[in-house]
């Protein structure tokens, strides 16, 4: 009897299952047929939007195309990338000088396009290093790196690398707390005295070099992820917080006892005023500026070594805690401004706060008292609502621009679409497999373009062919343009995408930079005409002045290089013609090859340790005589009294 | 006689249209140049539609031995045509003017516009010339030296005129707006010939 109590439900769950297979079945045909043509973008067309997909632990900017899933470029940031020779050729070297000196990785996540009103301009593309706090600004013209400025007293540079409606500042929030300054102190003495640094960096309109405008030392909770206010609420800035608990072992366990942790609110404007004003403590601090000019096509190290510093209690009125549950990861803005999103990550709730409330509670002084000396709103006169959602572990809101919502939940692995105000879902979607970041080409400002929605997944498992036990991560591409999601992608990414940031490509394309003017190169070891070409000995160093066009270089026979001699190669790619680099290599060469674009000049190190006679070879097949774009240096003793020569064609 | 002395004091003018716009548009397109190199061939020179063409065509035009193409000082025309065209204008001009004041006659216009049609056509056949060299006269030591089916050398004469395919490339030779402002003004002085004609005979 009791068995048949149990098999009844089981057979009819059983069959309902089956029903439902078939169901999908059947309608899977026509659904992958529309699929098909949605996501197939023809021989020869071009795709909808540009996505620029963060990298990861690659340290790279990945470029992909919507919505193909295509990748057309890998931009190196943070990594030494010997493709071009980036962080290996001595122009690019200082890009990655730190304080700690060359660090030639890092951990690259949260991409954001520059916004002129809350819009998305495309002038430049900023992004953070996670591991030794860094903030990149890569330049989309060139889709180059043009700076990149360290972050002191800053450790996991995670609540970064979001920009402010006009681009006024891009904002680095520290994950772990640490001692500032930075000192030899018992790790356990964590509590009350660490601090966590949030960065207001300053971005020059014009150029867009970047400069420490001030840091705010806050309490030492992590601070996981930011965005800015905008239209109502711009002036200012939401962080999100976990470790309230101020733990500093076992977090995993000590850090999630808080019921609630706190969405902190910044209002930046009173702070910037409070600066301006004379406000702030300068701290001797020390951290690299390192800016790359196109034209010398050089980047150089600036070490600074003072930065102001705020005290958040001595700004009245500038900085609250929104009591948001759940050690909350992601922190989104709606495209209004007037909704913050906090998604719980251990909650199965999201929370939204409302900025109207928040201000009312502000203005009405109603605390629920403070965290050192910072007041805390009370839960309930800020809350706006909670999206009451089935899923778990809430971590990032993405918006349509159509007064929808899209949240990726990485523990029940789905993309979940709500409706702001009424707080219903509407729709869910699973992604293949746990959801970390999700991106609406321009989601994260006041007008986002809600046709496609990209879920970035943290595992891959089965999804494509396997390639043993380290795969590729996997996206998930759906359309958002109807009142169901509806997935049509699947691809690989590379390195290990959290955020991304993607725009119409008409804003990018037509600017694109096809050469680099070589009556604009400014290298000062350039060679604008190949009669210029030369080689310079002083002392063991020797600089080659040489350069290449289709199909040679300026010059190929050099003697007169000895065992011991530091020899620059300095190669000027003497074409003008888009989309003809050359490339340059040399056997022995303790680096990378350079591959120089058209008009641009790098510099390649190489110390010959043996006697002999020794090629170079362009490396990029340039033309139909690529093959016999090659050369000689002859490598004699180091006693040796060959005479320096160097010829073409003799 | 009026309405065809002002046409003829108007038509010449069109001329100086060829020291803003080119005379000739050569477009090399090819698998690889989607957006083909192009060539403007001005009365006073060669420019590349884009900023570095002419430095791309040479580029490429070296494995196969053709010359680079003319600077300004390395061909005569370049200096010599600004100036006919200068003095076609002002004769053109002068003409129309003695028309109006009926100190010459309808055949004066008819004589210019004989006079010009005459020296356009040198001027082509010049041109033709200088395509023919450009096309032949190879650099004996080209890195490609090709041939054609039955064996002879092959060449590279751009058309005068319409379409060829060279190799990997499409090229097309057309009239450009200079020219076509030239035609324009050559044909209203043609006209003025005409309805002096007309006048004429119906006066008489």
């Amino acid at each position: 009897m009791k068995v048949k109590h149990h098999l009844i439900p089981a057979l009819g769950a059983a069959l309902m299952l089956v029903s439902c297979g078939q169901q999908n079945q059947s309608s899977n045909g026509a659904l992958s047929s529309s699929a098909a043509e949605k996501v197939y973008v023809a021989p020869g067309e071009q795709d909808e939007y540009y996505a620029f997909l963060s990298g990861g632990y690659s340290g790279n900017l990945t470029v992909y195309g919507l919505p193909s899933g295509r990748m057309f470029k890998e931009i190196p940031v943070f990594s030494q990338f010997p493709t071009s020779g980036y962080g290996y050729s001595e122009e690019t070297i200082p890009m990655l000088n730190t304080s700690h000196g060359f660090v030639p990785w890092d951990d690259l996540h949260h991409p954001d396009i520059s916004q002129t009103n809350g819009e998305l301009d495309g002038r430049w593309i900023f992004v953070n290093g996670n591991n030794t706090p860094r903030i990149a600004r890569v330049d989309l013209g060139t889709f180059e790196t043009a700076e990149i400025i360290e972050v002191p007293n800053s450790a996991g540079n995670h609540s970064s690398s979001f920009i402010t409606e006009n681009t006024e500042y891009v904002v680095a929030g520290t994950r772990f707390a640490v001692p500032v300054p930075q000192r030899d102190m018992s790790i356990s003495e964590y509590k009350g005295n660490f601090k966590g640094a949030l960065t207001f960096i300053s971005v020059d309109p014009e150029h867009g070099h970047m400069a420490i405008k001030f840091q705010l030392l806050m309490p030492g909770f992590n601070y996981d992820l930011s965005h800015p206010g905008r239209g109502k609420s711009h002036g200012w800035f939401f962080f999100t917080t976990y470790n309230t608990e101020e733990a500093n072992t076992l977090l995993e366990v000590n850090a999630s006892q808080n019921d609630k942790d706190f969405i902190a609110a910044i209002n930046w404007k009173k702070i910037e005023e409070y600066v301006n004003n004379g406000g702030g403590t300068k701290m001797p601090a020390n951290y690299a500026h390192n800016v790359y000019d196109e034209h010398s096509h050089t980047g150089t190290t600036t070490m600074r070594d003072e930065v102001l510093t705020v005290d958040p209690t001595k700004v009245p009125g500038a900085v609250f805690f929104l009591p948001t549950p759940k050690s909350p990861h992601g922190c989104d803005v709606d495209p209004t401004g007037q909704y913050i999103i906090g998604n719980g990550k251990l909650s199965a709730d999201l929370t939204v706060h409302s900025f109207d409330k928040m201000i009312a509670a502000i203005e009405g002084g109603k605390f629920d008292g403070e965290a050192y000396g910072i007041p805390i709103l009370k839960f309930e006169d800020v809350l706006a609502g909670q999206v009451k959602s089935g899923g778990l572990g809430p971590l990032h809101t993405e918006f349509d621009g159509k007064g929808n919502a899209y949240t990726t939940f990485f523990i029940s692995s789905e993309v979940v679409k709500w409706q702001l105000g009424t707080w219903e879902v509407i729709d869910r979607k699973p992604t293949y497999y746990s959801v970390g970041h999700l991106m609406i080409p321009g989601g994260n400002s006041r007008k986002p373009f809600g046709k496609y929605v990209v879920a970035m997944n943290k595992i891959t498992k089965d999804r494509y062919l396997p390639t043993g036990p380290e795969m590729e991560h996997s996206a998930q591409l759906y359309d958002i343009s109807g009142d169901k999601m509806e997935l049509i992608y699947d691809f690989p990414t590379h390195g290990e995408p959290h955020y991304a940031a993607g725009c119409p490509a008409e804003l990018l394309a037509p600017k694109s930079q096809k050469i680099y003017r070589l009556d604009e190169n400014r290298h000062p070891y350039a060679v604008t005409t190949a009669d210029g070409a030369k080689v310079v000995r002083d002392g063991n160093e020797v600089h080659v002045y040489m350069s290449t066009i289709r199909s040679h270089f300026t010059p190929d026979n050099i003697e007169g290089i000895k065992v011991g001699d530091k020899v620059y190669f300095h190669i000027t790619n003497h074409e003008q013609d888009f989309d003809v680099p050359h490339g340059f290599a040399i056997l022995g060469q303790n680096s990378s090859e350079l591959l120089v674009m058209p008009g641009q000049t790098k510099t390649s190190v190489w110390e010959p340790k043996q006697v002999g006679v020794w090629p170079f070879y362009c490396t990029d097949f340039c033309s139909a005589l690529h093959q016999e774009m090659q050369g000689y240096v002859r490598v004699s003793p180091a006693n040796s009294n060959v005479e320096l020569k160097w010829s073409l064609g003799e | 006689m009026k309405k065809a002395s002002i046409l003829m004091i108007i038509g010449p003018f069109f001329l100086l249209g060829l020291y803003v716009f080119p005379l000739w548009n050569i477009m090399l397109g090819a698998p690889q140049y989607p957006d083909p190199l192009g060539l403007n061939i001005h009365i006073n020179g060669l420019q590349g539609v884009n900023e570095f063409d002419i430095q791309n065509i040479d580029g490429l035009n070296h494995y196969i031995g053709m010359h680079t193409l003319p600077k300004v000082e390395d061909m005569w025309e370049f200096g010599t045509f600004p100036i006919i065209i200068g003095i076609m204008v002002g004769l053109g001009v002068l003409i129309g003017v003695l028309g109006f004041l009926e100190k010459v006659s309808y055949k004066w216009f008819l004589g210019w516009f004989a006079l010009m049609s005459l020296m356009g056509i040198m001027g082509m056949y010049d041109f033709n010339e200088w395509l023919v060299d450009y096309g032949t006269n190879l650099d004996p030591n080209a890195i490609m030296k090709l041939t054609n089916p039955d064996g002879t050398p092959m060449t590279y004469k751009p058309p005068l005129l319409g379409h060829v395919k060279m190799l990997n490339f499409d090229v097309t030779s057309l009239p450009a707006t200079g020219a076509w402002l030239m035609f324009l003004g050559m044909m209203m002085t043609l006209a003025a010939g005409f309805l002096g004609w007309k006048d004429k005979k119906t006066k008489t």
